[in-house]
């Protein structure tokens, strides 16, 4: 029999509000409506923050940056109908780069379910393909088991967004509120690799044959919180580390083996050495096209180890030698023993040492400085890489390094974030790399400085991506939080323009777009704000944006028709780039 | 060429979709889906059949096992396994049909020769049963045409499949990884040597 006083007959509401509480719920991101008005009055009874957003895509993305930020589950609420329509982007945008977000939406009452009414949708339909699962809780007493799970699955394994769609009536109705026994069942084990397997043996194998190999690192280091691992692993074995965007933090920038990021722009020497290895270690990353280049061509030498938590992955866009399968650290901490028992595997000599290697990739950089524009002197012109340089060196200078957080839109301003701020910590980017959500930027910056409130929070965004969003603005007031924004202006959609440079005969059909004063609308939001024109200028106001008592927007006015390089066009093999003119010998075509 | 999944999945509204989805996302064209109860509760069975190239097999497989709904997934590449499907034939019989008053007599013949059996008997149509491999199927329809039988209707269930005695074992075992104390078995498995290569066409009863 159940205990009435242990177990509470509660409202469907406050079961909802209840269960989040016990999975540890402190902050939601949500917007109101009919649909969902039962949970939002029982909210004030709970010791939960509700940060009211602008628009519910704001809500999904902030849920999502709390989570980047914070490792911790992040929670979104809507009404039904268009407010979940709006979670969808959001969703979509911790899909593909395996966010763990719970979302809630409001439904119609179960009795008129399927009827049409007014502001049903079905949200459990649309966002199948874009949820890692989801729920329809009809009746009060599947509440607090759905939600449970919809926490277990959106944290274990590959992590991602889960969505519980509660109809109006199951929010109104009454049940018993056992927390304990809601519990989901325990997750089911992903299938495990087993130590003594042979795929463990031949990828051992495979490094102590190996005169070249290469770490790719991917965003799987930051999920399974392998950074240690990954560290010990790259020193013990002197590897050099190859990072993916969303991998950028997970290994720190200014370790002798970190090469920087790879793919698209990466440096050319990162894509070189890929080319050239003998060996990939890919850590918890998934062979987008965006890393690979053209596939036909891409790391023809090397044998490929896949370590990866999602079996769908293997042999998906690359087709793999060895596949281990398993949580990444769980893998490495397995392998680790083996690789130094000789008796493991079949004696294929001692490991070589990769000191030729590492001199190799060294001299792979040849001339990259030179053209590397931070390194010239200041023409007058500002460049946003210059931007991205001082915001990274202000934090540095300041020791805040580890505590300074940069929320990045999609475009030019995001790969120069990629390439000019140097991540040294994990979780310290929080970025749309799959889906490449414009508009990402402010709302994921405000959740992560909800998540990591003794952080510096930047939000970084093109002067088109944060128009698209910036409604949000007015939430940072309503929340008094401290969240630094600059806005990256080029007068320009400037990817888009960029691509229309060089693949487009220069046609800027619909890539010029008009801004209004930044300044301006911060301060109609009451947050103060600064311009900045000239590189002389930046380090001093990006100093009084960290150090202001409230948010700060600054506008850079940065050179309009500059490019990000190096580039791989589009069905390229990975080491043929666009490279950076070389001033030297060419002159630079904005000069 | 021709995969085939057996899925135990949640006995749950809106599976199917789940499942279905899948296919249509990875764009596989699915061959057959057959669904039905399975000898636990609360778990469906599902054979798929579908049409993919080769070695998209371990990612279907690992994709359909990454829903939340899905048990287990067995892919019956090359392992043996019994595979059957039921049909059944609406053929028209009457006397004004092209065999006239023959076409009854001449029918049951075709029916025993093909161990189908007659489950009706119309004024004007005769509903014949049959179970059996896919082959066996097409090819008691293709008799029926070429005899110039008219065939009213045909509803076939698609195929239904099940590993071959020794490897129940290994099923169920695959089976036990759900419960957290007994070890998960390595996946995706790479097939067995002695896995023989299915006898999709010619599998007899
Ligand atoms: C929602 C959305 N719409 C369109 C795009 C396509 N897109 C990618 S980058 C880009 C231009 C971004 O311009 P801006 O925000 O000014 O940043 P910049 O590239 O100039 O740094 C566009 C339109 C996108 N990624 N997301």
């Amino acid at each position: 029999m159940t205990d009435k006083n242990a177990h509470p007959t509660l409202t469907g509401a406050e079961i909802l509000w209840a269960t989040l509480v016990g999975e540890g719920v402190t902050t939601v991101f949500g917007y109101p409506g009919g649909a969902i008005l039962p949970a939002y009055d029982a909210l004030r009874k709970f010791p939960i923050h509700h940060v009211l957003t602008r628009h519910e895509q704001g809500a999904a993305h902030m849920a999502d940056g709390y989570a980047r930020a914070s490792g911790k589950v992040g929670v979104a609420i809507a009404t039904s109908g268009p407010g979940a329509t709006n979670l969808v982007t959001g969703i979509a945008t911790a899909m593909l780069d395996s966010i763990p977000i719970v979302c809630i939406t409001g439904q119609v009452s179960s009795k008129v379910l399927g009827s049409d009414a007014f502001q049903e949708i079905d949200i459990t339909g649309i966002t199948l393909p874009i949820t890692k699962h989801n729920f329809v809780a009809t009746r009060p007493e599947e509440i607090a088991p759905m939600i449970r799970e919809a926490f277990q699955i959106a944290a274990s394994g590959r992590p991602g967004p889960v969505l519980v769609d509660i109809t109006k009536d199951a929010q109104q109705g009454t049940a018993i509120f056992d927390f304990e026994n809601a519990a989901p069942a325990p997750y089911r084990p992903h299938p495990m690799l087993r130590t003594e397997s042979a795929e463990m043996q031949r990828a051992i194998e495979l490094m102590r044959g190996s005169k070249k190999p290469v770490i790719l690192a991917g965003h799987g280091i930051i999920l399974s919180a392998a950074e240690r691992e990954v560290l010990a692993f790259a020193e013990r074995y002197q590897i050099p580390v190859a990072t993916t965007l969303l991998g950028l933090g997970a290994f720190p920038a200014s370790h002798p083996l970190a090469l920087g990021m790879m793919g698209m722009h990466g440096e050319s020497w990162v894509n070189h050495a890929i080319q050239q290895a003998d060996l990939l270690l890919a850590f918890g990353m998934r062979f987008d096209d965006r890393v690979t280049g053209n596939l036909a061509s891409y790391a023809q030498n090397a044998k490929k180890i896949h370590i990866e938590i999602d079996p769908s992955e293997i042999n998906k866009n690359v087709k793999v030698d060895v596949a281990l399968i398993g949580d990444l650290k769980e893998v490495l901490n397995t392998m680790e023993p083996l690789i130094n028992d000789k008796n493991y595997a079949s004696d294929a000599g001692s490991r070589n040492t990769t000191t030729d290697w590492l001199r190799e990739i060294r001299a792979l950089k040849g001339d990259a400085a030179v053209r590397d524009i931070i390194n010239l002197p200041d023409n007058g012109h500002l460049y946003a890489a210059h931007v991205i340089n001082d915001i990274w060196q202000e934090a540095k200078a300041a020791g805040r390094l580890d505590k300074t957080i940069i929320a990045t839109d999609v475009g030019q301003h995001q790969m120069w974030e990629a390439q000019y701020f140097k991540h040294e910590n994990t979780r310290t980017l929080v970025t749309s790399g799959g889906l490449g959500t414009m508009g990402f930027a402010l709302p994921a910056a405000i959740g992560a400085k909800m998540a990591r409130p003794d952080c510096d929070v930047w939000c970084i965004a093109g002067d088109g991506g944060f128009q698209m969003t910036a409604s949000e603005l007015s939430t940072i007031q309503q929340e008094g939080i401290h969240v630094n924004v600059a806005v990256i202006n080029n007068g320009f959609l400037g990817m888009v323009r960029q691509w229309q440079e060089a693949f487009y005969d220069k046609n800027y059909a619909c890539s010029p777009i008009l801004s209004p004063d930044f300044v301006k609308l911060a301060g109609a939001h009451g947050i103060p704000g600064a311009h900045v024109t000239e590189r002389k200028e930046v380090t001093q106001t990006v100093t009084e944006a960290r150090t202001a008592p409230t948010a700060f927007l600054i506008n850079f006015s940065v050179e309009k028709e500059d490019g990000v390089y190096p580039m791989i066009a589009p069905g390229a093999a990975l080491h043929e780039m666009v490279r950076r003119p070389n001033p030297l010998i060419e002159t630079a075509e904005d000069e | 060429m021709l995969h085939t999944f057996v899925s135990l999945v949640d006995d749950k509204p809106g599976v199917l979709t789940r499942v279905a989805s899948l296919f249509r996302r990875l764009n596989v064209n699915i061959v057959s889906l057959t669904v039905g109860e399975s000898e636990r509760d609360g778990v469906s069975r599902m054979t798929i059949v579908c049409e993919a190239p080769e070695h998209a097999a371990d990612r279907i497989r690992a994709s359909l096992y990454k829903l939340e709904i899905t048990r287990d997934v067995d892919e019956l590449g090359r392992a043996e396994a019994v595979i059957r499907e039921l049909c059944l034939i609406k053929v028209a019989a009457g006397p004004t049909t092209p065999h006239g008053q023959h076409s009854r007599s001449q029918l049951f013949e075709l029916a025993n020769v093909f161990r189908a059996r007659v489950v009706d008997l119309a004024p004007e149509s005769i509903m014949l049963e049959m179970t059996g491999a896919a082959s066996k199927i097409e090819g008691l329809l293709q008799v029926l045409r070429e005899s110039k039988f008219e065939v009213l209707e045909v509803s076939r269930t698609g195929r239904m499949a099940m590993r071959r005695g020794r490897h129940t074992g290994r099923v169920l075992k695959a089976l036990g990884t759900k419960t957290p104390d007994t070890a998960p078995v390595a996946f995706p498995e790479r097939p067995d040597e002695d896995d023989l290569p299915n006898q999709f066409d010619e599998d007899e009863a």
